[in-house]
């Protein structure tokens, strides 16, 4: 499953640990969540980074003291109709203020780029090349926005504002 | 109208450029049913009984001649040469071909109209008042807010998949005629005691096999906080709406299953805690959607003109006139509502000649300026009075001037088992029987005002629950059987209908529906007392004698 980060295929350098594996000693690993707050502050201390899987019925509270200090969140979208973890994305850049890598896990595929892009996603593990080969051209389908998100796009009902005609109108 | 600019337009031709991608991985097998499902509904395309149905919206009911026109030319050019209007101002095509649907779209773009998000898990078409902007009493334009929120809802990054479908209305007059609350987010624009615009938010209002009316969780929220508001509601159905069951996941469980109090706290909350700034409002923003507006240059007309006058002594025109025109804001002017509802023919259905010929005559007599509304017909929102007779004869000529309007004949029904995948049974030609059944015009109008809704099934798409008789198809043994109810309705004394008893054959509902009425017109206390009134006073016990005793 290849990984789009910065728009770009990527090697993916962290180890994902399941439920139940030995975590290295050290290393990358991207880890459940429920294991992580099992022992937070010892797998902080060990060498490597740590990110976290997030599942997408789970409050983010839990979380919060970490946040500058993990790698990755990931979030997951067990099927791509199951949009809950759009809302967790938002929530982790604008209200936590999660500054790190905020992956898309799961059925992640080409049609959702844009709308992951928004929500504050950086990172993507795509269940086809094909999509993931596309991501390029895919995020620059849409020019236009009409409502705002933490993505800094500029929205379609203040870009009329400035345009000279309008903004002449309206004055 | 409100006018597409530049932002609009270039949103508009970015999507059918993506849906004309989406397509093409189809057809090459690189996109699966499964995967391709979801992108097809999100572009209002359904796979129907016998082909593809190509759902249109008509955003707060509002449509230029121009766009009517090339709803004709879709009709004509890619489906069977006519289309379905339906009880939330979208216009459907039966007969489309997968292959060709990003040309239709692209047609359709040229003159700003779409078909996004009139299917799938997502904010829906915003419907309101096929009145508003003209007619007497309205607080202000319901249509600005509408389309505000449509621009809002356009292609959501976070709620395009939300547990289920998510459908708001809005109204700004005292009579409802957006039928606010069965929508899952009914908006009542209404002033506070500082003048100020602002809104009524009722929430878990919808039909289907879990009918509730929507409940009120907060009276006002100042217009400027309309966006942040609503996208505090729709995080927290986001978030938490069940997704584990298809049937219950709409809001209005969400909302039954915490109590309305409890869901408005949880709104609450999450309104405190968002950053506001972005989406707040400002007058602006306000002025500047207004702006785009236009509204015709009327002029100075006699309220009541020798043309009207004279046409007087026509008792044709005189029925039509008193059934089918209603007051408008200006004088001099009349709101004329098109009836679709010919006898025995399918409600809602409209050919692309008629819809060539009613674009023609907006242009004529309407400021070129067509509306549509939830019960399946059209209107001319700005006729001056003294058009009225002439503009009567082409109407008539072109078979959308039955004098039915609100009547026994208007009826609403879904496509049912003759289109629908979804159906167990059939709905319009139980419609079609009821009109030849009421078919004399003297005694439609003796019974006077009076919904019949049908639903081919329990999703409930002709709105049965909120007929005054609703009548509901169920299937029993691979029979076709009807559920009738009475007493329901979906104005601003919104009520759900009461069962009558048990189920009656396909064959049967006609005659039980005469029954109906034949107790009703015996039991009333005056031509004043409407049916439904006469059942809130009755209850269903006389009527449930009358139609079971002999049966």
């Amino acid at each position: 499953m290849p990984l789009v980060k910065h728009g770009k295929i990527s090697a993916d350098d962290f180890a994902r640990i399941a439920d139940d594996a030995v975590i290295p000693a050290e290393g990358d690993v991207l880890m459940p969540l429920t294991r992580f707050l099992e022992d937070a502050e010892a797998l902080l201390k060990r060498r490597g980074k740590v990110g976290v899987i997030v599942p997408n019925n789970r409050d983010l509270d839990d979380l919060e003291p970490y946040f500058d200090r993990l790698a990755i969140v990931a979030l997951v979208f067990p099927s791509f109709r199951d949009g809950r973890a759009y809302s967790q994305a938002r929530l982790l850049r604008e209200r936590y203020g999660y500054d790190g890598e905020l992956r898309a896990t799961g059925q992640v595929l080409r049609d959702q780029f844009v709308f992951m892009t928004r929500a504050g996603f950086d990172a993507f593990e795509v269940k086809k090349d094909s999509d993931a080969h596309a991501f390029a051209e895919t995020i620059a389908r849409y020019t236009v926005f009409y409502q705002p998100t933490g993505d800094g796009r500029p929205i379609a009902l203040r870009q009329r504002l400035l345009m000279p005609r309008v903004a002449a109108r309206l004055r | 109208m409100y006018a597409y600019d530049e932002i609009d337009r270039t949103l508009l031709s970015e999507r059918v450029s993506e849906f004309r991608d989406q397509v093409k991985r189809r057809l090459s097998g690189e996109l699966t049913e499964d995967e391709f499902k979801m992108l097809r509904l999100q572009n209002g395309v359904y796979l129907q009984l016998h082909a593809y149905m190509f759902r249109v919206a008509i955003p707060y009911g509002t449509l230029s001649s121009d766009q009517l026109r090339r709803l004709a030319h879709v009709a004509r050019t890619y489906d069977r040469g006519y289309g379905h209007f339906t009880t939330r101002q979208n216009i459907q095509f039966n007969w489309i071909k997968l292959a060709e649907l990003p040309d239709a779209l692209a047609d359709l773009a040229k003159v700003g109209i779409h078909s996004m998000q009139t299917s799938g898990n997502n904010t829906r078409n915003v419907t309101s008042d096929q009145w508003a902007g003209v007619v007497p009493g309205e607080i202000e334009d319901p249509r600005i807010w509408s389309e505000i929120l449509r621009q809002y809802t356009t292609l959501h990054p976070e709620f395009s998949f939300l547990p289920r479908k998510f459908k708001f209305a809005i109204t700004a007059s005292k009579h409802d005629r957006a039928a606010i609350k069965i929508h899952d987010v009914g908006l009542r624009l209404h002033k506070n005691d500082n003048g100020e615009t602002g809104f009524e938010v009722m929430v878990g209002g919808g039909l289907g096999r879990t009918p509730f009316l929507a409940k009120t969780i907060r009276h006002f929220v100042h217009g400027h906080d309309l966006l942040s508001y609503v996208e505090a509601i729709l995080r927290v159905y986001n978030r938490y709406g069940r997704r584990d069951n298809i049937y219950k996941a709409r809001i209005k469980i969400l909302v039954h299953e915490l109590g309305a109090d409890k869901f408005a706290q949880e709104v609450e909350e999450e309104w405190r805690q968002m950053d506001k700034s972005v989406l707040t409002l400002t007058d602006a923003d306000i002025e500047n959607i207004r702006a785009r507006f236009s509204y015709p240059a009327y002029e100075n007309l006699p309220h009541m003109p020798d043309e009207l006058k004279a046409a007087a002594h026509d008792a044709r025109f005189e029925a039509w006139r008193k059934n089918s025109v209603a007051p408008h804001k200006v004088p001099g002017y009349a709101i004329v509502t098109l009836s679709l509802k010919p006898i025995g023919m399918p409600p809602g259905d409209a050919t692309a000649e008629q819809m060539d010929a009613i674009a023609n005559l907006a242009d004529r007599y309407s400021f070129g300026e067509i509306r549509v509304g939830h019960e399946q017909n059209l209107a001319l929102p700005h006729v001056a009075k003294r058009d009225l007779p002439v503009l009567w004869r082409e109407l008539d000529k072109i078979g959308v001037a039955t004098p039915n309007v609100n009547l026994v004949t208007d009826i609403i029904a879904c496509p049912g088992l003759d289109y629908c995948s979804l159906a167990n049974t059939r709905s319009i030609p139980i419609a079609q029987e009821l009109t030849r059944r009421f078919a004399n015009h003297e005694t439609a109008n003796l019974i006077g005002r009076l919904h019949i809704n049908i639903s081919g099934c329990i999703n409930a798409c002709g709105h049965h629950h909120v007929g005054h008789i609703g009548i509901l198809g169920v299937e029993k043994n691979g029979e076709e059987f009807y559920q009738i109810t009475i007493g329901g309705r979906a104005d601003e004394n919104a009520e759900l209908g009461n069962l009558i008893g048990p189920s009656v054959p396909y064959g049967d509902v006609a005659d039980v529906v005469e029954d109906i009425v034949e107790a009703y017109l015996a039991l009333r206390e005056g031509p004043e007392e409407l049916f439904i009134d006469a059942v809130k006073r009755l209850g269903v016990e006389p009527f449930r004698e009358r139609v079971y005793a002999t049966r």
